[in-house]
């Protein structure tokens, strides 16, 4: 399941184009165009004036490409109440992502290393139930929590999301540490422990540093996953830290009056960016967190 | 070997927070949402004992019939659509295609983009007036229509469309990992028999493929319940209560209609469908020994 799917040597590639290498080609452009094509319609009415938009050439080229559209998405699109942009969204994001990724893996891992090198009574159990709620939809979970954290005083805050993005990753996360230390040679964990190091010990000076590999996987899956997550963030963060999604989410279904598509594309975009950003520039990390991380999805 | 009472306290020290997650948030907070369901609760819970006195009502309500109706109709198609479209992009790619680096990029980019942003780029690219229809009719095919976003009969198939375009990346990605698993073996031997390529397709690189099949199955199945998103950014459940989910159900009226039974009730109702779907998966992925 972990395997990523490796090239093939290009030497192996069939020289001559047959008519069959033809329909393989032409389906592959087809279907690539598929995908390709809203990402093409997002970026060329984010560059078109309304008035363009109005005429209805959904798929040509801007007449003169400006950027007005995205100025206005970044600063001043009206989310409901308020009319200062996506920017507010995107620092709120920012703010929520960061310590929830760094919190979460440290957590995730911890409990990993804890379930896979150190026998405890219960351990498989436990993780055995973790993996099972993975699947478990939130709605069964988020009233109650939504009490239980009013209740703690914390109520709708940033610290109330950030616990929240720690709650749900760590049966990914711990699922994904301790998988890889179970495939460590055991020999390391052993003589560490002969030479007299404790259990925190062995975890930060030997463990994590070993582990680079599955920490930046984790980095790549918590990023994307906690900056594209909706609704968490609606429930959970409060009035002033709402995330992206949802003030994209505003600026583009709560518009009164005539719909400013450039303004909006341009909104769905820069929420779009930084996974994309993530995703183009980790290359195949990506693939590689996703077969990690497959069990929950 | 033996644990010390020090690094024993350390172990479960490291363990807490798991533990205490899974005791509160889930067994706790699942009891709970089961426990309120079986309640009068509106506003705030009670715990006025009414039996399945919700269940009933839920089954007599329009927009949790809908809604469930809605979910079959996407589950269905999405998973094996998605699976189709996801198995033929990776066949497309293993054979030894030039770029196929490029193309696997552009088939998986979806897939890192957040429903909200997927169900707004479709809703601009169905909308009737200006979007995929009005290019088909401006290209001279005059009676072209493709409103299905504004009609209540074909919103559903609107959601259908833009999850098929997210997730069948991932679905790609997992099969490509299991075709290329597949021994080189029986390429040749299959060469030796002269047997045609869709042939080894279908009577024998398919069924070896189960488990690639199973796993991007569970994937989005459990994608399937977990439909909110989507709903809410590409037609908010609408027209009307015509694409209406059972998460955006209980969402609704949990948070807006005060109706905490009900909406537990239908939680409840998920709960139990997630239940039956995930654990024969798990048991069997056990019993074959890959989650360990």
């Amino acid at each position: 399941m972990t395997a990523v799917a490796q090239p093939l040597p290009a030497a192996r590639r069939p020289k001559r184009m047959t008519a069959a290498r033809w329909g393989l080609y032409a389906f592959i452009f087809v279907t690539a165009l598929y995908f390709l094509l809203p990402l093409y319609v997002m970026v060329v009415t984010s560059l078109k004036p309304m008035a363009e938009i109005r005429q209805g050439n959904l798929l040509a080229l801007p007449a003169a490409p400006s950027i007005d559209a995205w100025i206005k998405a970044w600063t001043s699109a009206c989310t409901g109440l308020t009319c200062q942009g996506i920017k507010i969204g995107f620092l709120n994001s920012l703010r929520i992502l960061v310590p929830s990724v760094v919190i979460s893996i440290l957590v995730g891992s911890l409990t990993g290393y804890a379930l896979s090198l150190w026998r405890v009574r219960g351990a498989n159990i436990l993780f055995g139930a973790m993996m099972v709620v993975a699947f478990i939809p939130y709605q069964v979970f988020i009233y109650p929590l939504v009490r239980v954290f009013s209740f703690t005083g914390l109520g709708q805050s940033l610290s109330t999301i950030v616990i929240i993005h720690t709650i749900f990753g760590l049966p990914t996360m711990t699922l994904l540490f301790r998988n890889y230390f179970a495939s460590l040679p055991v020999e390391l964990f052993k003589a560490a422990r002969v030479d007299g190091a404790g259990f925190y010990q062995i975890y930060a000076r030997i463990m994590m540093p070993m582990a680079t590999p599955m920490i930046v996987v984790a980095v790549i899956l918590q990023t994307t996953g906690i900056w594209n997550d909706f609704i968490l963030g609606l429930v959970f963060a409060g009035r002033d830290n709402l995330p992206m999604t949802v003030q994209l989410n505003n600026i583009v279904n709560s518009t009164q009056g005539e719909r400013a598509y450039n303004v909006d594309m341009a909104a769905t975009l820069l929420t779009a960016l930084l996974p994309l950003v993530v995703y183009f520039g980790s290359g195949r990390w990506f693939v590689r967190g996703i077969a990690a991380g497959a069990v929950k999805g | 070997m033996r644990l010390s009472l020090n690094s024993r306290l350390s172990t479960i020290s490291a363990l807490l927070p798991a533990l205490l997650v899974m005791l509160v948030v889930y067994i706790g907070a699942t009891s709970w949402t089961v426990w309120m369901s079986l309640t009068n609760s509106r506003m705030l819970p009670n715990n006025n004992f009414v039996g399945l006195r919700q269940y009933e009502l839920l089954l007599g309500n329009d927009r949790w019939i809908t809604s469930v109706h809605n979910i079959v109709i996407y589950g269905v198609l999405f998973v094996s659509l998605a699976l189709l479209v996801g198995f033929l992009l990776a066949v497309a790619i293993d054979q030894r295609v030039r770029a196929e680096d490029t193309i696997r990029s552009i088939y998986l980019y979806p897939y890192s983009m957040s429903f909200v942003v997927t169900g707004l780029v479709w809703q601009w690219l169905l909308n009737p007036t200006l979007g995929i229809q009005h290019v088909l009719r401006s290209w001279g095919f005059e009676g072209a229509t493709f409103d299905w976003i504004v009609r209540p009969e074909t919103a559903i198939y609107c959601l259908v469309i833009a999850g098929v375009w997210q997730a069948s990346g991932l679905v790609m990605a997992i099969m490509l990992a299991g075709l290329r698993g597949v021994d080189e073996e029986i390429w040749k031997a299959a060469r030796v028999d002269g047997l045609p390529k869709w042939r080894v397709y279908v009577s024998i690189i398919i069924p070896m493929m189960g488990a690639s099949f199973a796993t991007a199955a569970v994937l989005l199945s459990t994608a399937v319940v977990r439909l909110y998103d989507l709903s809410v950014a590409m037609t908010n459940g609408g027209p009307g209560i015509a694409s209406e989910v059972p998460a955006k159900f209980v969402m609704d009226h949990l948070f807006e209609r005060a109706n905490i039974g009900l909406a537990t009730a239908a939680a409840t109702t998920m709960l139990i469908t997630v239940i039956a779907v995930v654990a024969p998966y798990l048991y069997w992925r056990a019993r074959k020994g890959e989650v360990r």
